[in-house]
């Protein structure tokens, strides 16, 4: 089974629902945890352990300048800019090409060639005897978080039971991110800012044609709004976790509350409970 | 005029309360912009009155025509997005997946396959009682993020006639719609919180915004809920020569505030004197006051 952990608003507590999760189910079955907010993956802050390297690359051109004949076929057909042919040679801005391999298609010279280009790395670990984290890092200035959460997935492909915690937002990370999940765990909290973007990030999982459930985090009891906008939709709360200061203190300081505050191990597990019978899989 | 954006890295640090409040006490001319188009916030504190709104076209999208397609299959062998798909027996499109790249118009043998334009959101201008708002809305599950960033950005410079300030109220990560943001920009204010996950994440968004040349500030928000880790963010910002422009506490009016649709600096509170503090010291860098 396969599970994601998605939020249209930043910071409303993702990464940490994912991570007590998978806590809470490594202690009893193997468990891979996959961090596909590869802008900014924070999960091994919460499982510290030494991790192998595995580094993401995509095909990028390059020209052979004996055989180019600068007719301009490969900047003409590149829809992203990422090819420009001047007078005497051919710039390439390789952070632009989405590695369609359309301008070693059209030369007419053969001479495109595609070369790999490193655009960020996967980070494999295991913190615990049952816990696999496998971490998508996208470097710093690179643009192509999906090429980088593919690669973070394909490494964990294979294994019965899968946790993807995704990236804040609506577009096409996140797309990448709920692919071929079972599942999808909407993590919000109750203020105007959380229930707006709980509406886009609920649509997003509808296109995508996954049933989803939601975890109302830092709730203060106010949660009426986002209650009534989950009922209209059919979505089921799958649990609430109360603001507390004694939780935030925990999380700040990369701390895991089903480990370190007593109910909450039974809480989360109550919770995979739920998911499943979100995605309708028999385990 | 200073073009200044919001962003934070992390999210969820802050960074619309922050925006608000600036746009909300800093007394210059003044044209704000939304530029996190992923999940655009700041017009549900400003009771925007549109003005304009606009269809945003990313880029153009492979359509077959099941008239003139021969079910050969070269379309999808060359697709490297596994945008071409079967469905009901025939060769389909997925626009979900499709990047716009056109690889299958050129290996159609059949020239059945065109690109067409496809809406993937609304760009809006609007009128607000802190001054002219460019904002827009990506339709959920649609790419070009980044482009449409940059379009909302030049809708804002377009409405920025005798403003002394452009504000930017940017997005999370650090990736494509982060960097639409930070081009162009004369100075970025990063928002970020006492939490090791917070911290990890401004290392490297600076990394990413020392690249564009920008000026670096920083604020703290919710500063007072774990001091030791504020005292490392201070650390790291002395390390990197990153001024460290105002500190915001734990301040449950912030919350409220949100709640009822307004910026939190339109009621005294605790957090509403550091968000001034924050004001002078930032306006003051920037040659605003």
């Amino acid at each position: 089974m396969k599970i994601t952990i998605a939020s249209g608003k930043g910071g409303t507590g993702k990464s940490t629902v994912a991570a007590n999760l998978a806590y809470t189910l490594a202690r009893s079955c193997e468990v891979v945890l996959v961090d596909c907010d590869v802008e900014e993956p924070n999960l091994h802050l919460f499982f510290p352990a030494s991790a192998v390297d595995v580094p993401v690359t995509t095909p990028v051109p390059e020209i052979d300048p004996a055989r180019c004949t600068l007719c301009g076929e490969c900047g003409k057909f590149c829809r992203f800019g990422a090819l420009s042919v001047l007078k005497d040679r051919v710039l390439i801005f390789p952070e632009l090409c989405h590695s369609c391999g359309g301008c070693a298609l059209v030369c007419p010279q053969g001479a495109v060639r595609e070369v790999r280009r490193t655009v960020g790395r996967v980070a494999c670990s295991r913190p615990l005897s049952n816990l696999v984290l496998i971490s998508g890092v996208l470097n710093e200035g690179e643009v192509q978080a999906p090429t980088v959460i593919k690669a973070a997935k394909m490494l964990a492909e294979g294994h019965p039971l899968t946790l993807y915690d995704a990236s804040p937002g609506i577009a096409c990370p996140v797309i990448e991110t709920l692919e071929g999940s079972d599942a999808c765990v909407l993590v919000t909290e109750s203020t105007p800012f959380g229930l707006h973007d709980l509406r886009l990030a609920a649509e997003v999982a509808e296109r995508v044609g996954i049933g989803a459930g939601v975890v109302i985090n830092r709730s203060d009891g106010q949660d009426e709004a986002t209650l009534g906008f989950c009922r209209e939709r059919g979505l089921p709360i799958l649990m609430t976790i109360p603001f507390s200061r004694e939780i935030a203190a925990i999380q700040n300081r990369g701390g895991l509350i089903c480990r370190d505050l007593p109910g909450w191990e039974e809480r989360f597990a109550s919770l995979f409970s739920e998911i499943v019978k979100i995605a309708g899989v028999s385990l | 005029m200073i073009r200044l954006a919001v962003v934070s890295g992390k999210g969820g640090t802050g960074k619309t309360m922050v925006a608000a409040a600036l746009a909300d006490i800093s007394a210059v001319p003044q044209v704000l912009v939304d530029c996190d188009v992923d999940a655009a916030n700041l017009e549900l504190l400003f009771e925007p009155r549109r003005l304009t709104t606009e269809e945003f076209r990313g880029l153009a999208a492979a359509r077959i025509d099941p008239a003139l397609c021969r079910d050969c299959g070269i379309c999808a062998d060359h697709c490297r997005f596994s945008a071409i798909v079967r469905r009901n027996d025939a060769w389909v499109v997925d626009a979900l997946h499709c990047e716009g790249c056109a690889v299958c118009t050129y290996v159609c043998p059949m020239g059945a396959i065109r690109m067409e334009p496809r809406v993937c959101g609304e760009i809006y201008t609007s009128a607000t009682d802190r001054g002219p708002l460019a904002h827009a809305r990506l339709f959920p599950g649609s790419g070009n993020s980044g482009l449409l960033v940059t379009e909302v950005k030049k809708r804002a410079m377009k409405l920025a006639d005798g403003a002394d300030l452009l504000l930017a109220d940017g997005p999370p990560g650090i990736g494509c719609p982060l960097i639409a943001t930070v081009g162009g920009m004369d100075a970025i204010l990063i928002v970020t919180e006492p939490g090791v996950s917070a911290l990890h994440d401004l290392g490297r968004l600076v990394t990413v915004c020392r690249r564009f040349g920008v000026r670096i500030f920083v604020a703290i928000n919710r500063f007072d809920l774990a001091e030791d880790i504020c005292e490392r963010i201070e650390e790291y910002c002395r390390k990197e020569e990153i001024l460290v422009a105002g500190k915001i506490p734990f301040d449950p009016r912030v919350i409220e505030a949100v709640r009822n649709g307004r910026p939190v600096t339109r009621s005294e509170s605790p957090a509403t004197d550091a968000l001034r503090d924050l004001r002078d010291t930032l306006f003051s860098e920037l040659g605003l006051i």
